[in-house]
């Protein structure tokens, strides 16, 4: 079961989320691996809490086009096919500009000369490593990158099939965040009342129910702000899955790198409960 | 003319409430939301909208039954996995770029422009507004940010602006390089906690990266004094000028409930005193008059 967290609005608490599950769930049952993989590219911040022994890291790549001079009669096919202007006929000479590549492989399949042959740009890394009985994983883009759905794409593809894979996802409403959460079972939308938690979980609401996966919501810092967000799941149908109140003592422990759940062990029925309305509300879904 | 852009590498350290309590303090401005993907600044400014354009970019391809003769060509060639066995594109998943329209021998694929968003000019009781709305799940985020800065820099030439202050996105990625690209000089908002840190290294050398001019302010300072006392060692090792430290307060929350900056909403409140100067700072390392 892949369950990601998402928010719309950042710093509502997704990555809180995240940590305090995976480790509840991995202590829970012994012997139970779960996943975690981090797909905020951008900016992951999932290990400062678990601290993983990393095992290995490796670059992710994108196909970019490179050219055969030799072979290239500058016919402009490739130039005329680009929709992203990676490519381009300059005069008589065709024109790479690989930080623009989608990789869709397309300049290559219509070059009537074979001229275009396959190198790579490095979007990023990915690292693997474990914390107790939680596997690991974290996308970390290039600075300077500019696409980030590839590298959260194959962050993605390690999720194994029948076991549990938290997904912690990146905040917004657009590409990065369809690349992090489709295909999951269930997405755990973590927001804040306030008038802009509200206004982007609206925004996160339609961006996960678009893709037709069912979701729930965490409330966090709960008694902040006003009752606008409690409406409007209500009205959304929009289950409330846990409330986190504000506590200063949260606030300090997320703020050295220490999860939730270690320095308040009281939450950890709350979390593993949330883990079990998830799982239910799943399973009713699937039906008999 | 400069532009001022509000970004913070980590999500909800305060760049919008403070961009909104800057848009009272600045004079002569244009405000200029890039966060096109969560845009929150209108919560504040309640804009009244003038003109209201759509924004298209890219392309879809779609796969016309009647002409399809099932050969499969495009689903074995699409690398995004974006046409399923029944030869349908999931237009979620089309990357838009074209190769199936091109090699479809019945050419049965057409590719219409995409509908991705709508930007909006409109006036605020702090002057005019350069905003946007991307749609759910939608690409080129980059594109639209780079629209609304050049239609906000448009606008503060008709009107002879001095300033435009922009509302930039989280994170390091895409709409991020397209909102500070060109600008004068980016304020990161940052927050004394590990991730804030993490985060704030990332942004910085994105901005070193693209020779933007860049000042740090840590808000919510008092929330960890030794992790600020490390942002603030991090800062000057890093050439950062440091435009202040803003206190946790209440007020910042209270103010943006009642749909207000902050200092509207309590202009003695403590971090609202700390919001002044700090915007003061900024104001000499711009050199804004």
């Amino acid at each position: 079961m892949i369950i990601s967290i998402a928010s719309g609005k950042g710093g509502t608490g997704k990555t809180t989320v995240a940590v305090s599950m995976a480790r509840v769930l991995s202590q829970e049952v012994p012997g139970r691996t779960l996943q975690l993989l981090d797909c905020d590219v951008e900016q992951p911040n999932a290990h400062l809490f678990i601290n993983p022994v990393f095992e290995s890291s490796e670059p992710v790549t994108l196909p970019v086009p490179r050219i055969d001079r030799d072979r290239c009669d500058a016919c402009g096919e490739c130039d005329r096919l680009c929709q992203f202007k990676a490519i381009a006929l300059v005069g008589d000479t065709v024109m790479c500009f690989p930080e623009l590549c989608h990789g869709c492989g397309g300049c290559m399949r219509v070059c009537p000369r074979s001229a275009i042959t396959e190198d790579s740009r490095e979007l990023g890394r990915l690292d693997r490593g474990r914390c107790g009985g939680i596997n690991f994983a974290r996308g970390t883009l290039r600075v300077g990158e500019a696409m980030a759905p590839p590298l959260i794409r194959a962050v993605r593809a390690l999720a194994t099939p029948g076991g549990i894979t938290i997904v912690d996802a990146p905040p917004g409403t657009s590409c990065p965040v369809i690349a992090a959460v489709k295909g999951s079972d269930f997405v755990v939308l973590v927001s804040e009342p306030t008038p802009f938690g509200l206004h982007d979980l609206a925004l996160a609401l339609e961006t996960v129910r678009l893709l037709g996966i069912p979701c729930g919501l965490v409330i966090n810092r709960s008694d902040i702000g006003d009752g606008r967000l409690r409406h409007f799941a209500q009205r959304e149908d929009l289950p409330i899955l846990l409330e986190i109140p504000f506590d200063r003592r949260i606030a300090e422990a997320y703020a050295t790198g220490v999860m939730l759940v270690d320095r308040l062990p009281e939450w950890r029925g709350a979390f593993s409960g949330l883990f079990e309305k998830i799982h239910a509300l799943v399973e009713w879904r699937r039906g008999p | 003319m400069k532009e001022l852009v509000v970004i913070s590498g980590k999500g909800g350290t305060g760049k919008t409430s403070l961009t909104g309590a800057f848009a009272l303090l600045a004079h002569n401005r244009v405000l200029c939301d890039a966060d096109v993907d969560a845009a929150d600044l209108h919560l504040l400014m309640d804009p009244e909208m003038e003109r209201q354009t759509d924004f298209f970019s890219g392309h879809r391809a779609v796969v016309d039954p009647d002409r399809c003769s099932g050969c499969g060509l495009c689903r074995a060639s699409c690398r995004f996995g974006a046409i399923n066995d029944d030869l349908f594109v999931d237009p979620i998943a089309c990357e838009g770029c074209g190769l199936c329209v091109a090699i479809c021998p019945e050419k049965a694929v057409s590719f219409p422009e995409n509908l991705c968003g709508r930007w909006f000019v409109s006036t605020t009781r702090f002057g005019p507004m350069v905003h946007a709305r991307l749609g759910a799940g939608e690409e080129n985020s980059g594109k639209l940010v780079s629209l609304v800065r050049r239609e906000a820099r448009s606008l503060a030439e008709q009107k002879g602006m001095r300033l435009i202050l922009t509302d930039g996105p989280p994170g390091v990625g895409c709409p991020v390089i397209a909102s500070i690209g060109g600008a004068d000089g980016a304020l990161i908002v940052t927050e004394p906690s590990l991730s804030g840190l993490h985060d704030l290294e990332r942004v910085l050398q994105l901005t070193t990266h693209f020779r933007v001019p860049a000042m740090i302010c840590i808000n919510k300072f008092d929330l960890n004094l030794a992790l600020t006392r490390k942002i603030e060692a991090f800062a000057a090792d890093n050439g950062a000028g440091l435009a202040g430290l803003v206190p946790f307060d209440p007020a910042m929350t209270r103010a943006m409930v009642k749909g207000r900056t902050l200092l509207e909403f309590d202009r003695h409140s403590s971090a609202a005193r700390e919001v002044k100067a700090l915007w003061g700072r900024v104001c000499r390392w711009m050199e804004l008059a």
